[in-house]
């Protein structure tokens, strides 16, 4: 089996067992990743990926990730490497620390070998809206691989790395992941340290990790999960990350969302999800519809609530400390209003209008007030739910990978890409997409959502379906 | 002149610098005049990713603050977001209090000349300070800058604003207010205070309306007056400025002003400045407070007797006057030494001792009682000598001063240096009558009547004894002598 | 509700110097969004309480302790307008 084919988990046993070693992998992905046909990578750290695989094939305990790359979203800082959060505003930007998570990857062993494209400041679902590109689907280049994390999620798709970090608002690991064939997850709110994560939505931002196994995800959320006192929403994890093994559902309970398999879902998505659900009763489990009664309003809440908190976090990209200054400003009202004009995209500036709208004076009480009202809601409709099952199932994503260019001139139908994500991430709650087949060529991803704290509980499912799935295809082209 | 009498409505808004050893939510230390941007981090320079943590010490002195203002304190705090754009915010928002502050409604007690006054607490809250913004060319003052230059070691400090009812009336009770509040906050060490530095600011808001109105006129802000002389004069000078308007036919612009001290003269700050909205939201990056209530009882019990109500017991206790015990009650220090002499000795003298000779001569060699090797059982044993006649006054002056220069025991100095009052009569007698004889000019005069030449006589038997004859009593002896002669 | 006015005010609170074209197209952009969106105020929610975090914790705090700051030239090096004296803004005007 070719070293591309291998997932991670599989990387490191090889390095254990002297069959390879983490310069080997490393200068073999490297090569992948600057052969980038896909637009993945924004940034290629070569020389310092190199050095670390040999400092690490020199030590004499080998740490758990044994040197195997990984590529990083380019929201997350790492220091001294260019982070731009997919934005002409951090064009060139180097931060001065690292993200919590992702020192906590590279203690355990990973090396970075690249940052990876995005949507602009997160804000996408396709990751046309970056100031770099788009980053093209590895299963069809005309076609978008999702977003946020588009670059993450292409670029495991398409091998060049075994696994990725992306990060995850509104559906920005889950979406990418169900268009680009691999596992992608959202763990608990609070899970994963968001120090370093550049901001979008504070309340519903999440690291997550992008594999092409359930056990290769697991494995990168344990050594990223705990209390980081660095960031004050994140939880203590008394529960360790357990390796899944599953093999089947017997006892467990799975909810069907009613809400998200009728008209608004494409039928071959619907098809291919309906199938691997078919398959919960052979393996032991209980299928059962649940409702989500204001699932509706997700998106509605999602796009005040969200673009309200980010219109807040993206005040700071003024030209002053860091980032795009507008030249030859006279005065400071120029030098704010030109240095933010050039450095945003349009989406982004749509969003920071809307927020700003939804938070002013007079608009307040009915808009975000509302909406955070709205979710309180949601919230409770889950927490119904899992009084009744143990895990809830859905399609991740209305409908397969969209061509570019077709949702970009109206920015509600982009919107409507999360219908499905969007109100699991309003519930703080952890959830992951596993592909679960093809319609037309193109991958279809499950999604499963569980109660907080549940990600144990939850891998083990997605894992015993995984097995059921087989799941074997490999985009064309790839895995040469 | 109108027949309008007019009754000026003032509230203060008060900013104080926390003595806490790091930012509010950030671990960089304090910085006190260090060079710029070396008291930085990712979170204080709001760098992309970047987030806030709580310094619970803040919280802590809130709380003691809260307690000593009379507030209650709520069951749940939360802080949000106070956006707007300069750039002396980083984030471009401030992490501020805006509905769950952690204070909530209390009363300050405050001493006057006319005697004791409460002014209404509305809250006190915690946030950031901002970064310090320098201007260059012009005249260094924002109006006429070239640019500016920003550093951010201030920026992050922790902040407690408190804000008051508008329940002062002029500028002198205000000042006595801020005075007493300061005084109190240094006390419990909360804050070091200092105005001139910055450490404390003052806000004053000002409106006026005819007595017996009760809707309140439009306000304006007196922004930042570093001195309680310009705080009183200054909100003086805005309310003589209101009435000016409203009596010439115009109304009163609500705006943000500046008041001059050399000349007088206030001057609008931000004439273009449109009405901030600064959109508060919750801060999602943080998660509410609920503060103990054990804690909070145990923190309440604990406070150590206030400035205010030291002073008050003074006066009561000790009889001292309002501006004996206002002078002696700061620093906490001062009065601290006052009340161990006042333990073992008649408080009132004690309070004129302290704050005069003890003082002055410890100044002229650069010290202050409590630093000084002076005993305040030393100062107490002289005292009583005094009362007990065995001193006179001049010589217990001397023996203070000889202890002050070079220490000792006061019964062993007076020994040494053979201060001790003549006690016996007969010999103050005979010194008067000696006096009498010799000066006879002198005591035709004052047996005419002419008062004034006691002391004259109380000078000369002073001269003759060096100080050791009771000048009291020397004067009684003085006139009957004279009057018998 | 999204006039010409509201959208320029919003435009000024965010500091986005949006080009004549732009205001016109976000007013649109923004009524179209908000049109959808709208639909959260047809719901009585009076005595729903809003939720700001997602997983309730309450009273994380950090020890008054010291940590190192950065060195002046690390916290000035990505500053697009920087001198010994810290970052250069332009004037108020």
């Amino acid at each position: 089996m070719a070293l591309f084919d291998l997932s991670a988990e599989q990387q490191i046993a090889a390095v254990v067992a002297g069959e390879t070693s983490s310069v080997e992998l490393v200068a073999a992905h490297l090569a992948r990743a600057e052969r980038d046909e896909w637009n993945s990578f924004l940034a290629v750290d070569r020389e310092r990926a190199l050095s670390r695989a040999k400092e690490i094939d020199g030590l004499a305990v080998r740490p758990p990730l044994a040197g195997v790359p990984i590529a990083i979203k380019d929201a997350l800082s790492t220091r001294d490497l260019v982070t731009t959060a997919g934005s002409k505003m951090l064009e060139g930007f180097r931060p001065i620390y690292t993200a919590t998570c992702v020192a906590r990857l590279e203690a355990a062993g990973a090396v970075i070998i690249g940052k990876t494209n995005m949507d602009e400041f997160a804000m996408g679902s396709s990751t046309e809206n970056s100031a770099y590109g788009p980053t093209l689907n590895p299963w069809d280049i005309t076609r978008v691989p999702g977003g946020s994390s588009g670059g993450s999620a292409s670029c495991v798709a398409a091998r060049q790395v075994p696994w990725s970090l992306g990060s995850d608002t509104g559906g920005s690991i889950r979406q990418p992941a169900a268009l680009c064939g691999i596992v992608g997850m959202k763990p608990t709110y609070g899970a994963i340290s968001r120090y370093g994560l550049i901001a979008f939505a504070s309340s519903l931002d999440q690291v997550g990790p992008f594999a092409r196994t359930v056990r290769d995800a697991a494995l990168l959320l344990s050594h990223m999960v705990g209390r980081d006192p660095m960031d004050a929403t994140s939880l203590e994890w008394t529960e360790p990350i357990r390796m899944p093994s599953a093999t089947r559902l017997d006892g467990l309970r799975v909810g069907v969302i009613e809400e998200l398999m009728g008209d608004g879902i494409d039928p071959g998505v619907r098809a291919a999800c309906q199938s691997t659900i078919d398959m919960v009763e052979g393996l032991g489990g209980t299928v059962v519809p649940i409702a989500l009664p204001h699932a509706g309003y997700g998106l509605a809440t999602y796009y005040l609530i969200a673009p309200a908190e980010a219109s807040a976090n993206l005040a700071r990209f003024d030209g002053i400390r860091y980032g795009h200054c507008a030249a030859d400003a006279d005065v400071l009202l120029e030098h704010y209003e030109r240095t933010r004009a050039e450095g945003f995209g349009p989406e982004v500036k749509r969003r920071i209008m809307l927020g700003t709208f939804a938070l002013s004076s007079g608009y307040y009480d009915a808009y975000y007030g509302q909406a955070q009202r709205v979710r309180t809601l949601i919230m409770r409709d889950f927490a119904q739910a899992f009084a009744d099952v143990d895990v809830v199932a859905s399609p991740t994503s209305p409908s397969t990978a969209f061509r570019l260019g077709e949702r970009t001139a109206d920015p509600l139908s982009m919107y409507l890409s999360d219908i499905c994500t969007i109100p699991i991430s309003l519930a703080g709650l952890p959830s992951l997409s596993i592909p679960c087949g093809l319609s037309d060529g193109l991958p279809v991803g499950l999604q499963l959502a569980g109660p907080a704290f549940s990600e144990n509980r939850l891998l083990e499912v997605a894992h015993a379906l995984e097995l059921a799935i087989g799941f074997d295809h490999v985009p064309q082209g790839v895995g040469q | 002149m109108s027949d309008v009498q007019w009754e000026a409505v003032i509230g203060i808004e008060i900013h104080a610098q926390l003595l806490t050893a790091t930012k509010m939510f950030c671990g960089c230390a304090l910085s006190f005049g260090d060079p710029a941007n070396t008291h930085t981090c990712p979170v204080c320079l709001a760098h992309p990713g970047a987030l806030p943590v709580v310094n619970a010490e803040a919280i802590r002195l809130a709380v003691i603050a809260g307690h000593a203002l009379g507030c209650e304190i709520p069951e749940r705090s939360v802080f949000s977001r106070k956006n707007y754009f300069y750039p002396d915010l980083p984030k471009a928002y401030q992490i501020s209090q805006f509905d769950e502050p952690i204070c909530g409604p209390g009363r300050f007690r405050y001493l006057t000349e006319d005697g004791e006054k409460f002014l209404g607490i509305t809250r006190a809250h915690l946030e950031e300070d901002a970064a310090k913004l320098n201007h260059f060319g012009g005249e260094g003052r924002r109006a006429d800058a070239l640019g500016s230059v920003v550093d951010f070691n201030r920026g992050g400090t922790p902040l407690l604003e408190i804000v008051t009812e508008p329940e002062l009336h002029n500028g002198t009770d205000a000042a006595a207010f801020l005075k007493q509040l300061r005084q109190t906050l240094v006390h419990l060490g909360i804050t070091d205070g200092s105005m001139e530095q910055g450490s404390m600011r003052a806000d004053a808001n000002i409106s006026i309306r005819p007595l017996g109105v009760t809707t309140l006129g439009t306000k304006t802000e007196l922004k930042n007056m570093n001195s309680f002389t310009f705080l009183e004069r200054g909100i003086a000078a805005e309310i003589e400025r209101q009435i000016g308007i409203v009596e010439s036919g115009g109304t009163v612009t609500q705006e943000t002003l500046h008041y001059e001290p050399a000349t007088g003269h206030i001057s609008s700050l931000r004439s273009k400045e449109e009405a901030h909205d600064y959109r508060y939201f919750p801060e999602p990056d943080l998660v509410p407070v609920v503060p103990d209530r054990g804690w909070v009882d145990e923190i309440r019990a604990a406070l150590p007797e206030l400035p205010v109500d030291r002073r008050d017991r003074w006066m009561r206790e000790y009889e001292l006057t309002f501006e004996d015990a206002e002078v002696l009650s700061e620093p906490a220090a001062l009065g601290d030494y006052f009340e161990q002499v006042a333990a073992d000795a008649p408080p009132k003298s004690a309070a004129n001792w302290v704050r005069g000779d003890l003082r002055a001569f410890l100044r002229e060699r650069g010290q202050e009682p409590w630093e000084s090797d002076v005993a305040p059982g030393a100062v107490a044993q002289i005292i009583r000598m005094v009362e007990a006649r065995e001193i006179s006054m001049p010589s217990a002056k001397q023996v203070l001063a000889h202890i002050v220069a070079h220490g000792g025991d006061p019964k062993e100095v007076v020994a040494s240096l053979g201060l001790g009052a003549i006690q016996d009569e007969s010999a103050l007698i005979a010194i008067v009558d000696e006096l009498i004889a010799a000066n006879p000019a002198q005591a035709a005069q004052l047996r005419e009547g002419k008062e004034k030449l006691v002391g004259f006589f109380v000078g000369q038997a002073m001269k003759a004894t060096q100080g050791r004859a009771d000048p009291g009593r020397i004067g009684e002896l003085v006139r009957e002598r004279v009057a018998a002669s | 509700m999204i006039d010409d006015a509201i959208t320029r005010h919003v435009a000024r609170l965010a500091r986005l110097g949006l080009t004549e074209d732009e205001i016109v197209r976000m007013q649109h952009e923004l009524r179209a969004i908000l049109e959808y969106v709208d639909q959260v105020q047809g719901l009585d929610l009076a005595d729903i309480v809003p939720t700001t975090h997602a997983i309730p914790l309450t009273n994380v705090l950090r020890e008054d302790l010291s940590t190192p700051s950065v060195p002046a030239d690390l916290a000035l090096r990505e500053g697009p307008n920087v001198t010994a004296d810290g970052f250069t803004v332009p004037r108020m005007g």
